[in-house]
């Protein structure tokens, strides 16, 4: 029995050494040899910044949003909204205000070169015409609610102070989410009544040539829409379709894009929508101060003959042929009372 | 005046999101938000690394500069704070912001945001309310600041991974630590935030 537990002792002692010796020996390897490096495998930031312009990762949190951890387009972002925006901004809306101004000193309203016929024709039809103003009326506010964002704080803000500003931004931002759909509803409308009126033909290069009616001796021609109105409908539907698009994404924010989406939705809609508001500053100059008549034709519907003759030749031979102009008198000084 | 920054030693942190939890805790952040969050690198792989993040408190916030009613700013000490009187809840702060820190309460129709929520450094708000009192604390949280104390999250840490407090005496302990043990993964985020680093 003694005799048994001793060998029983020696066989638990020999393992034991076995341990020892099997477990030391990476460890001495160790000092003699290759130190452990844990930074091994580690990549640090900026080479993941040179793989990716965005570190992701896992989280414990839900939001997929928060993956990112590091994207230094953040600040990329920050100098196109602070400084290039501004600057496209400034441009784009005082060079056309500029232009429109030295059009208005150097030319002139246009005026109709015959004087008033007094014989009406109707232009646009009453749905016609609340298609147009439901799309002008929302297309104007969403302009200034949308300028506030980008130019509010500069403009407006050190003349009423943040809280008044601030309580107006909020209503603003809540208008312009709102409005859009407006405004999407009546550029839908145009596009459908107008888009057999513009599509582009030869009369609109022999337009061009003729200096657009803005040269008295010369005669352009037009049917219902000049080659000057056709650039002002595609333009209005190129870039609302591409305001609208960039506005909706930003309306429901991560909803099919990520951080990277969210930033050139912002920029293109910002950008575009500037140079749609420079656009409608000359189509809302030549449609009142710049044309003689043409407000009318919107607002009341009805344009003079004399009017259609000069502007839209073409257009009005058709609407004769198809005997729709009315031989009416409306001007009192066209029919002298005897 | 001490420059306040953040700093976490990606070489130390465990993944353990207890910071993440004293935030929650310390500033009772409303279900759904998290000011802080925990970043796993490589999860799973070799060089896997954990960054606790949160707002950084930018030098040249972009935040701030891009918010459309100017209702963020620096305080004298480097820190970022906002004003929820003021913000509109346009979400253009989390579009600027490097790290993904702004964060928004409400999920609704239109994407409506509510007002924009995040790491105060434990500072109190940049509201109209009274520092320290308990209008304060309900809409932006605990004013550790103004009794002498750091941020929850970097004095809950467990294995001193995050770093809070004057910006020079961080980035010395983080040297002192690189230099003794021979190794540093960097100090994330802050060429971004800071626009420097910390060469060893």
């Amino acid at each position: 029995m003694r005799y048994l537990l001793a060998r029983a002792r020696f066989v638990f002692a020999a393992a034991m050494v076995g341990c020892l010796v099997a477990f030391a020996a990476p460890a001495l390897a160790q000092q003699a040899g290759v130190p452990i490096n844990p930074q091994a495998d580690v990549v640090d930031q900026q080479t993941l910044l040179r793989k990716s312009p965005r570190i992701q990762g896992e989280i414990n949190q839900l939001d997929p949003r928060e993956r990112v951890l590091i994207q230094p387009a953040g600040r990329t972002w920050d100098y196109f909204h602070q400084v290039v925006l501004r600057w496209i901004g400034a441009i784009a809306i005082i060079g056309t205000l500029a232009a429109l101004a030295a059009a208005y000193f150097v030319l002139g309203r246009l005026r109709i070169a015959a004087g008033r016929s007094g014989r009406k024709i109707l232009r646009f039809k009453p749905f016609e015409r609340t298609a147009h103003w439901l799309t002008a009326v929302s297309f104007v506010v969403l302009a200034i609610t949308g300028l506030n964002i980008t130019f509010g704080k500069a403009l407006l803000l050190p003349l009423i102070g943040p809280d008044a500003f601030s309580t107006f931004s909020q209503y603003a931002k809540y208008t312009h989410n709102y409005v859009s759909f407006a405004f999407v509803i009546g550029l839908a409308l145009i596009v459908a009544i107008f888009i057999k009126d513009n599509i582009p033909d030869q009369i609109d290069i022999e337009w061009f040539k003729q200096g657009g009616g803005f040269i008295k001796s010369k005669h352009a021609p037009a049917r219902r829409f000049n080659a000057g109105e056709k650039l002002v409908f595609w333009g209005a539907l190129g870039m609302g379709v591409l305001v609208a698009v960039s506005g909706y994404l930003l309306l429901f924010p991560f909803y099919v894009t990520d951080i990277f989406g969210m930033q050139i939705a912002q920029g293109v809609h910002a950008v575009i929508a500037i140079l749609f508001i420079a656009l409608i500053l000359g189509h809302i100059y030549i449609g009142t101060l710049g044309m003689e008549s043409a407000f009318e034709a919107m607002w009341t519907g009805e344009v003079d003959y004399n009017w259609a003759k000069e502007h839209h030749d073409l257009w009005l031979e058709e609407q004769l042929a198809k005997g729709r102009a009315g031989p009416r008198q409306k001007l009192p000084s066209a029919t002298p009372a005897e | 005046m001490a420059r306040m920054k953040f700093l976490c030693d990606a070489d130390r942190c465990i993944e353990c999101n207890a910071c993440v939890t004293a935030c929650k805790n310390e500033n009772e952040v409303p279900w759904g938000l998290n000011r802080r969050r925990v970043v796993t690198i490589n999860d799973g792989k070799p060089g896997e690394r954990s960054v606790s993040m949160a707002c950084m408190h930018c030098t040249d916030a972009p935040c701030a500069s891009v918010c459309p009613v100017n209702c963020i700013f620096s305080t004298d000490d480097g820190v970022v704070l906002h004003s929820k009187d003021l913000c509109i809840g346009c979400g253009y702060c989390f579009y600027a912001c490097p790290f993904g820190a702004p964060q928004y309460p409400k999920v609704s129709n239109f994407g409506t945001r509510g007002k924009m929520d995040k790491c105060t450094f434990c500072a109190g708000g940049g509201g109209s309310e009274v520092p320290g009192s308990i209008e304060e604390y309900k809409n932006y949280g605990a004013n550790r600041m103004l009794h002498g104390q750091l941020p929850m999250c970097a004095e809950m840490c467990s294995t001193k991974s995050l770093l809070a407090g004057d910006g020079d005496v961080i980035a010395q302990i983080y040297k002192a630590r690189v230099i003794k043990r021979g190794y540093g993964s960097g100090a994330w985020g802050w060429i971004t935030a800071y626009r420097e680093d910390i060469t060893v």
